[in-house]
């Protein structure tokens, strides 16, 4: 039995049809990723999931339980961590935790040792007891994601839970991630951050309109989109794109600022060429990046043609 | 298979405690409900029976009567539009609890706001003397008008809005007449025939009328048309509010 089932999964407002006729799974133990631009359906798929708004037409199946008709049961076994939500900002982190605990039925001896571990876990211990009006970013969102572990989910859904984080603290959620997924825990990402993606998914599902586009592995999705991968350049003075240009494997060559975008499906190779180039016109090189596709590019190659 | 939905149902009771649980750590002491549930009807109580010539226990009744409606009707609608713009309702939707259990757990809170508040003109009452000569039905009455009240309150915030003074306003459009209406303030037997049938659309007037029976049985109404009434505008309310929630709640995220 696969951790989540969908068939034919829409939903519309009104006249506008956000989520198209989806199918997919998820597999038991993989961190799966929902990945798409904005208004792409991302959030109105994952609603769907948790059973916080209904389809308007599909079936979902969470470990085998039809989510539209056995809501508490299906609910009673994932962890959410809404886009946009919100711990009790007049209440102690403690006092949240412990809410979520209720909530879910969880007894009260069991309830307070899952708290202490989750928020020594998280860093958070020293301030259970402050209330999380005085919480930063970055905290509040910790507590959100321990929130979404109290009840010890076997599928947890997070909607973009890096978005606005700075480095250090995105860094922490996505290590959790990982973590978590470790212990065996099925993990749906929504996110629009490709590198994200890239570093936590063992699958990603690409959305756009409403409609998948593509489901693979990360790798898997880059290779599909060759061609697209860059090498960018800067000498210390200005150079002839057309010499670049007529290097073996180059597509394309932009100006980027003051460096040279040289479009490719080969990166390794261009570098050893830029390297020989820059020796025998003595140029000195002053920076030299290469780039995967963007999450842009993928869009674009993957919806030409439609 | 019944066994187990009665096992469902305690649960989520359970649940709805620690809903209303929560609901009282964080909306007993906020602006709104301390003016429209406590200020309010002691503002318009003293507005209007300064120097009238009524019996203390008419009077009590009266304050009474005002107080659950207005302390019971003050927090329900409260929850919802703060809720919304807090964004604490989307993780309250994706728990394992019903719309009905969230509800129940609101309007909990609300009736021990409700029952607790109206301790105080019992009190006010028996040290200017007046004695409860039921206080049986006075306490069926009072935790029931509270429970009819709170739900009440609900249907006012079933409007999607995440504007608390929206949903206060409009409430207020509503509870303003209905205080008129229900004979708090004059003897429903001096009213003319309208006014009579006005009365008797005002649950309201129910309560206050039962307070009348519990001190000096100067009632109007039987005491079993008046349970009756209460129990009956319970139900049409928590079954509206229901219905209105469940389909506002996905318009609030
Ligand atoms: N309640 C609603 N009523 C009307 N339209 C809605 C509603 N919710 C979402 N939409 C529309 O559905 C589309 C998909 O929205 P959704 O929030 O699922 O996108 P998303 O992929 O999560 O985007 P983002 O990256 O911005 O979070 C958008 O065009 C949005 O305007
Ligand atoms: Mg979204």
């Amino acid at each position: 039995m696969n951790a989540i089932e969908v068939n034919n999964l829409t939903k519309r407002f009104g006249d506008f049809t956000a989520v198209d006729n989806l199918d997919f799974e998820v597999e038991n133990g993989e961190i799966f990723g929902f990945l798409g631009p904005n208004g792409a359906g991302k959030t109105t798929t994952a609603r769907m999931l948790t059973g916080i708004i209904k389809p308007d037409s599909g079936l979902i199946k969470i470990k085998g339980i039809d989510i539209q008709r056995n809501p508490i049961k299906a609910k009673q076994i994932i962890g959410v961590v809404p886009e946009l939500s919100n711990a009790y900002t007049d209440l102690s982190a403690w006092h949240n935790l412990q809410f979520m605990a209720q909530l879910y039925g969880i007894p009260k001896n069991k309830s307070t040792k899952r708290a202490e571990k989750l928020l020594m876990k998280f860093d958070l211990y020293e301030w259970k007891d402050h209330k999380v009006k005085t919480f930063s970013k970055g905290m509040k969102q910790k507590l959100i994601l321990a929130m979404s572990l109290m009840n010890d989910p076997e599928i947890l859904f997070l909607d973009e839970p890096t978005s606005g984080l700075d480095v250090r603290s995105s860094r922490l959620i996505k290590d959790m991630v990982l973590e978590l997924n470790k212990e065996g825990k099925t993990i749906f990402l929504t996110t629009h951050y490709m590198e994200e993606a890239n570093q936590l998914c063992n699958r990603i599902a690409v959305i756009n309109h409403g409609n998948i586009a593509a489901i693979d592995a990360p790798e898997k999705l880059k290779m599909r989109i060759g061609g697209l991968k860059w090498v960018e350049i800067g000498f210390n003075i200005p150079v002839d794109p057309h010499d670049l240009h007529a290097m073996q494997g180059v597509v394309d060559v932009q100006k980027s600022g003051d460096k040279l975008r040289l479009y490719t499906d080969k990166p390794g190779r261009i570098v050893y060429q830029l390297v020989d180039y820059s020796r025998s016109s003595n140029l000195e090189i002053l920076t030299l990046n290469t780039m995967t596709p963007t999450l842009e590019d993928i869009f674009i190659k993957l919806t030409e043609g439609e | 298979m019944t066994v187990a939905v009665i096992l469902m149902v305690i649960d989520q009771l359970k649940r709805a405690l620690a809903i209303s649980k929560k609901d009282i750590m964080i909306y007993y002491l906020k602006g709104p409900v301390i003016i429209f549930g406590v200020l309010f009807p002691a503002f318009l109580f003293v507005a209007f029976m300064i120097g009238r010539d009524l019996p203390v226990d008419f009077l009590i009744a009266g304050l009474l009567g005002m107080t659950i409606f207005f302390t019971s009707t003050s927090i329900t609608p409260v929850i919802a539009p703060t809720e919304t713009q807090t964004r604490n309702l989307e993780r309250l939707a994706s728990s394992p609890v019903s719309i009905t259990t969230i509800l129940l757990g609101d309007i909990l809170a609300s009736v021990l706001f409700g029952i607790g508040i109206s301790l105080v003109p019992i009190l006010l009452g028996i040290a200017l003397g007046v004695t409860i000569t039921h206080p049986f039905t006075l306490a069926v009455a009072i935790i029931l008008a509270s429970f009819c009240f709170s739900a009440m309150g609900l249907i006012f915030s079933s409007t999607p809005t995440s504007m608390t003074s929206t949903v206060m306003m409009m409430s207020t459009m509503v509870k303003f007449p209905l205080v008129f209406i229900s004979g708090v303030f004059i003897k429903l037997g001096d009213l003319p025939q309208w006014g009579r049938a006005l009365a008797s659309i005002s649950p309201l007037t129910y309560i206050t009328d039962l307070c009348r029976y519990s001190f000096h049985e100067t009632n109007y109404y039987s005491v079993y048309v008046s349970i009756s009434a209460l129990i009956m505008f319970l139900i049409i309310f928590m079954i509206s509010a229901v219905k209105l929630h469940e389909k506002s709640l996905p318009k609030r995220l």
